[in-house]
C-alpha cells in the first residue's frame, strides 16, 4: 500500500469519527487522484465499518455437549470456549488479532531473573458482574483452581512450570521453576478466566459471575447459551451488541440452514464440498483464516524402519501436499513443510530445503539407507481429522513412485486417541496449535513432553528449547527458535500435510476487524469484539 | 382371574426384570468401551493425575459391582442420582432434572406427531383396502413406500429446503426451552412431527391394509356379501374389529420409535429431546444418565406392547371370555 493509500485511511478513520467532515475528505480524496464516486463508496464503507451498538448476535457453533459444565478446567471446545469463556470472562491477558499477547484483567506485566519471576499488575477498575472490584486474590485464586493435587483441569500440566504465586497488592506474582518469556502467553489460555474468590478461599466457577462483556442469562449445556449486555465492562470499545445466544448445531447442513433462514447470524464449521453455494449467496460472507492448527502424519522414531533419519527424509518426500490439499481439503489451507508453526506464529520460519513430492530425492535417501523399497504400515481414523483416511489413501498412489509402500489401516475412531495414537508407530494427528513456538514444541516435540507424539529426542533441540526460554534478547531468541524449527524439519518424525483453515460464514451485516487467527470464532472472542452495521 | 389383569399382571412382572437385565446390559457395555468420563471431558488435557484426581471426585476408582450396586440401591428409593458433570460443585446436576424438560420435549413431538400420523393411516388403509388396486391404492402406497425408503435426515433436509429457506414458513431450528409457550412450541416442532409422520405412516397404512385384505378372503366376508351388506360397511363392521390386534401391534411399534428412535431428527433440527442427551451422555460416557434413559427407552417398549396386547385381547371375545 502507498503512501497516499495511508493518508486517505487515515483521514477516512478520521471522517468517521467526525473530526473532519464528509466534504473535507472527499476533497482530499479528489486531490490524491481517487474519483468522486471511488471517495463516496469509500466514505460509505468505512462508516459501515465503524462500531455500532445493539441487536442480537446468534451464533451457531458446531460443537456443545449435555455434559458440558461451568467448570473452566473441563472447557471441551469452541462451544464452552466461545460462550463462557470469550463471551463471558476474561483471563489475565488476551491474544490480539496480529498474535501479539496483550494485558487484559492485568494492564501490565514484567519479567526478571532471566524470565523466572513474572509480575502482573492489575488493571485498575474492573469488576465483576455483581459489582465487586477484582482484587489481586481473585487472580490467585482462580489460577490456584487449577494447580494442586486434586486438580481435575485440563490446564494443570500447564501450570506445572508455578512454583509459587501470590498476590501484593494490586500485583500478582508467579515464582517458575525455569525461565520462560512466553508465560505471558500461558496465562491467555481459554481454561484460566479470572473468577471471584470465595471465603473458604476457593473459587466460585459455578454461579456464571464474571468479567467479561456480557452476563450469563441462561446457560443450558448441548443447547443454548444466552448472555445480555455488561453495561459496566471495562473496555469501552468492546461488547457492542445487546445480548448474544449461542445454539450448539452439530449437524453442518442444519447449521448451514440456519444461517441462510436466518436464525443465526454466524457459523463455524462449513461444509467445504458446499461452500461455493454458500459463496453464491448475497446474505453471507464466507471468511477462511490459517490457523494454528495442523494435520500431521507422525511416526515412532525411536522404531525400525523409522529411527533412520534417511528413511524419514525419503518417507517426507513421498507425499505431494499440493494434491492432498487440492483432492481431499478442495484448496481450504495452507501445505505443510514438516514445521508445525503456523506461518503466522511469532518466530516462524520456513525451513529450507522445502520438503515437496520428489521421487528422485526419496529414492536417494532410501539408498543412503541402505534399501531398494520400504514398506510400512500407516493407522489413520478420521477422528485424528477429517480427511486423514483419504489424504492418507492419495499418499500411498504418490508414494509409489518412490518405491515405498504404504498398507493404510483403518482404525476405528472411537477410541482412536486412547488405543492408536502414542500406540502405533505410524498414526495421523491432529494439533489445533499454540500461539507461540515455546508453548508448541514444549507440549509435542520435547523429550519430556507427555504428549511427545513422535518419541523424538534431539539433544541439541531440548538444549535450544531450554536456553530459548530464558533469553529476553528478541533477536538471539529468533535466531534459536529457527534453528529448532530447522532441526525439527530435517531430523523429526512429523509430515506436516497442512495449516487447515477456519472457514465460517457470517450474515453480511456483521462488522469486524482484523481476524484473530488463534482460535476459531475470532480468537472465540467474537462477541466482545464484533457488531451490526446495520 | 381376569384375562385382562392376568396378561398386565405378568407382563409388568417381566417387565421389571427386563428393565433390571437392560440397566446390567448397558452398564456392562460401557464399562467395556475405552476410556472413561474423565478422559471423554478432557481430551488432549487428560494426563494420568487430572484423570485420577477426576474419577476420585466422581467415585470412579471404586470396583464396577460396588458402583453398580450402589447404583440400583438408589433406584429403587426413586433416586437415580447425579450426572457425572460438575459432580465436584455445589450445584449438582440431578438425572431427573436433567431429563425432565427433554423427555417432556420428546413426548410433545411424539404425541404431536401420533395425533396425526394414527388416524391418518388408518384412514389411509381402510379406504386402500375398500378400493384395492385402484388408482386410487396405487397412488397411495408408491407415496408412502417412497416417504419411508428415504432416509429421514433427507426428508428432513428437503423440507427444510422449501418451507424454512425457500419459503420462510418455519423454522429451520427447531430449538424450544422452557420459557417457549405452548403455541410456539407447536409451530417449533411443526417439520420434526412432519418428517416423523412421512416416516411411520407408510408401516401403519400398509399393515392396516394388509390386515384387513387378509380378512376380505375369510368365509364370513364372503357371507356379508352375499346377504348384500355393502363393502364399506362390511369391512368397517365385520372385517376391522377382526383386524385390530395387528394394527395395535404396529402402532405400538411405530409409538416407540417415536420415543425412542427419533435421534437423526432431533440432530437435524437441533430439538432438544432425549435421544440427543443420550447419545451425547454414552459419548462421554456419563453412566447414570445413560442408564436412566436406557430404562426409560426400555419402559416405553414394555409399556406401549403391553397396551397392544390389551387390546388385543379386549377386541377379542374369544380371549376375552375364555371357556
Amino acid at each position: 500500500m502507498n503512501d497516499t493509500q495511508n493518508k486517505l485511511d487515515a483521514a477516512l478513520r478520521q471522517a468517521v469519527r467526525g473530526r473532519i467532515t464528509r466534504r473535507e475528505f472527499t476533497q482530499l480524496a479528489l486531490a490524491s487522484g481517487v474519483s468522486l464516486a471511488a471517495a463516496n463508496s469509500m466514505f460509505t464503507k468505512a462508516y459501515a465499518d465503524e462500531p455500532k451498538k445493539g441487536g442480537t448476535l446468534k451464533i451457531g457453533v458446531g460443537h456443545g455437549a449435555t455434559t458440558d459444565s461451568m467448570d473452566p478446567g473441563t472447557y471441551p471446545d469452541q462451544f464452552t470456549g466461545t460462550a463462557l469463556w470469550g463471551t463471558l470472562s476474561n483471563s489475565l491477558t488476551e491474544i490480539d488479532a496480529d498474535g501479539n499477547v496483550v494485558g487484559d484483567i492485568a494492564e501490565s506485566f514484567e519479567a526478571s531473573d532471566g524470565a523466572k519471576k513474572w509480575v502482573f499488575k492489575l488493571r485498575k477498575g474492573v469488576t465483576f458482574h455483581d459489582g465487586r472490584a477484582v482484587t489481586a486474590d481473585d487472580v490467585v485464586a482462580s489460577l490456584q483452581h487449577h494447580r494442586g493435587e486434586d486438580s481435575k483441569s485440563a490446564a494443570k500440566s500447564l501450570l506445572k512450570e508455578i512454583v509459587t504465586l501470590k498476590a501484593d497488592g494490586d500485583t500478582v506474582v508467579f515464582e517458575l521453576t525455569g525461565g520462560n518469556a512466553d508465560f505471558p502467553y500461558t496465562v491467555s489460555d481459554y481454561h484460566m478466566p479470572i473468577m471471584p474468590k470465595k471465603d473458604d478461599g476457593s473459587v466460585d466457577w459455578e454461579s456464571g459471575n464474571r468479567t467479561g462483556a456480557y452476563k450469563l442469562d441462561k446457560f443450558e449445556p448441548g443447547v443454548k447459551a444466552s448472555f445480555s449486555k455488561n453495561p459496566n465492562y471495562y473496555k469501552a470499545d468492546r461488547g457492542w451488541f445487546d445480548a448474544v445466544e449461542f445454539y450448539s448445531i452439530k449437524d453442518v447442513a442444519a447449521r448451514t440452514n440456519a444461517l441462510m433462514s436466518g436464525e443465526i447470524h454466524y457459523m463455524d464449521r462449513c461444509d467445504l464440498k458446499t461452500l461455493d453455494m454458500l459463496k453464491s449467496n448475497p446474505d453471507i460472507t464466507v471468511q477462511e483464516i490459517t490457523g494454528y492448527g495442523h494435520y500431521i502424519y507422525v511416526m515412532n522414531v525411536t522404531q525400525k524402519p523409522f529411527d533412520d533419519v534417511n528413511v524419514r527424509l525419503a518417507i517426507k518426500y513421498s507425499i505431494n501436499r499440493d494434491d492432498v490439499l487440492e483432492k481431499v481439503f478442495l484448496g481450504h489451507g495452507t501445505v505443510g513443510n514438516d514445521n508445525p508453526i503456523a506461518p503466522t506464529v511469532k518466530f516462524a520460519v520456513d525451513p529450507q530445503p522445502r520438503h515437496s513430492y520428489n521421487p528422485d530425492k526419496a529414492k536417494e535417501h532410501l539408498k543412503k539407507a541402505g534399501l531398494d523399497s520400504l514398506t510400512f504400515d500407516l493407522s489413520v481414523a478420521d477422528a485424528a481429522f477429517s480427511g486423514a483416511v483419504d489424504s492418507a489413501l492419495l499418499w500411498k498412489e504418490h508414494a509409489k513412485a518412490c518405491n515405498i509402500d504404504i498398507n493404510v489401516i483403518r482404525e476405528p475412531d472411537d477410541g482412536y486417541w486412547d488405543n492408536v495414537w502414542l500406540k502405533k508407530p505410524f498414526v495421523a494427528s491432529y494439533w489445533s496449535g499454540r500461539p507461540t513456538v515455546d508453548w508448541m514444541m514444549t507440549t509435542a516435540y520435547a523429550a519430556d513432553a507427555a504428549w511427545n507424539d513422535t518419541f523424538w529426542k534431539n539433544p541439541r533441540f531440548n538444549e535450544l528449547l531450554v536456553a530459548a526460554r530464558s533469553e529476553t534478547d528478541e533477536a538471539k531468541r529468533a535466531a534459536m527458535y529457527a534453528e529448532m524449527q530447522q532441526i525439527l524439519h530435517d531430523d523429526g518424525g512429523l509430515v506436516n500435510i497442512l495449516f487447515n483453515s477456519y472457514v465460517e460464514a457470517h450474515a453480511k451485516n456483521l462488522g469486524h476487524n482484523k481476524v484473530a487467527a488463534n482460535w476459531q470464532l475470532d480468537g472465540m472472542r467474537i462477541a466482545e469484539r464484533w457488531w451490526f452495521t446495520s | 382371574m381376569h384375562p385382562v389383569l392376568r396378561t398386565v399382571l405378568q407382563r409388568l412382572g417381566l417387565g421389571v426384570l427386563t428393565l433390571f437385565v437392560v440397566s446390567v446390559v448397558i452398564f456392562a457395555s460401557l464399562e467395556m468401551l475405552p476410556g472413561g468420563f474423565a478422559e471423554a471431558i478432557l481430551g488432549q488435557g487428560a494426563t494420568p493425575e487430572t484423570v485420577a484426581a477426576f474419577n476420585r471426585e466422581i467415585g470412579l476408582d471404586r470396583p464396577a459391582t460396588v458402583r453398580y450396586v450402589e447404583w440400583i440401591g438408589n433406584i429403587f428409593r426413586g433416586d437415580f442420582g447425579y450426572s457425572y458433570a460438575g459432580l465436584g460443585g455445589s450445584i449438582k446436576r440431578s438425572v431427573t432434572d436433567l431429563i425432565a424438560p427433554r423427555l417432556y420435549n420428546t413426548f410433545f413431538l411424539a404425541i404431536m406427531t401420533a395425533i396425526v400420523a394414527v388416524p391418518l393411516s388408518l384412514i389411509l388403509g381402510i379406504l386402500a383396502a375398500l378400493y384395492r388396486n385402484s388408482w386410487y391404492d396405487r397412488i397411495v402406497n408408491s407415496v408412502t413406500l417412497t416417504t419411508i425408503a428415504t432416509p429421514e435426515f433427507f426428508i428432513a433436509y428437503l423440507l427444510m429446503f422449501f418451507f424454512a429457506i425457500r419459503n420462510k414458513w418455519f423454522y429451520s431450528l427447531s430449538t424450544v426451552s422452557d420459557t417457549t409457550d405452548f403455541i410456539e412450541h407447536i409451530y417449533r416442532a411443526a417439520l420434526p412431527a412432519i418428517t416423523l409422520m412421512l416416516v411411520i405412516v407408510a408401516h401403519m397404512m400398509r399393515m392396516t391394509r394388509a390386515a384387513l385384505i387378509n380378512l376380505l378372503a375369510s368365509p364370513y366376508m364372503e357371507m356379508a356379501q352375499l346377504k348384500g351388506v355393502p363393502r364399506r360397511e362390511a369391512i368397517i363392521k365385520h372385517a376391522l374389529p377382526n383386524a385390530w390386534a395387528p394394527i395395535a401391534t404396529v402402532i405400538a411399534f411405530n409409538l416407540a420409535y417415536l420415543v425412542v428412535g427419533v435421534v437423526v431428527v432431533e440432530v437435524v433440527y437441533v430439538y432438544p429431546g432425549i435421544g440427543q442427551l443420550m447419545v451425547d451422555s454414552v459419548s462421554s460416557r456419563d453412566m447414570p444418565v445413560v442408564q436412566a434413559c436406557a430404562l426409560i427407552f426400555a419402559a416405553t417398549y414394555i409399556f406401549l406392547n403391553l397396551l397392544a396386547d390389551i387390546i388385543s385381547i379386549v377386541t377379542n371375545p374369544r380371549l376375552l371370555h375364555p371357556k
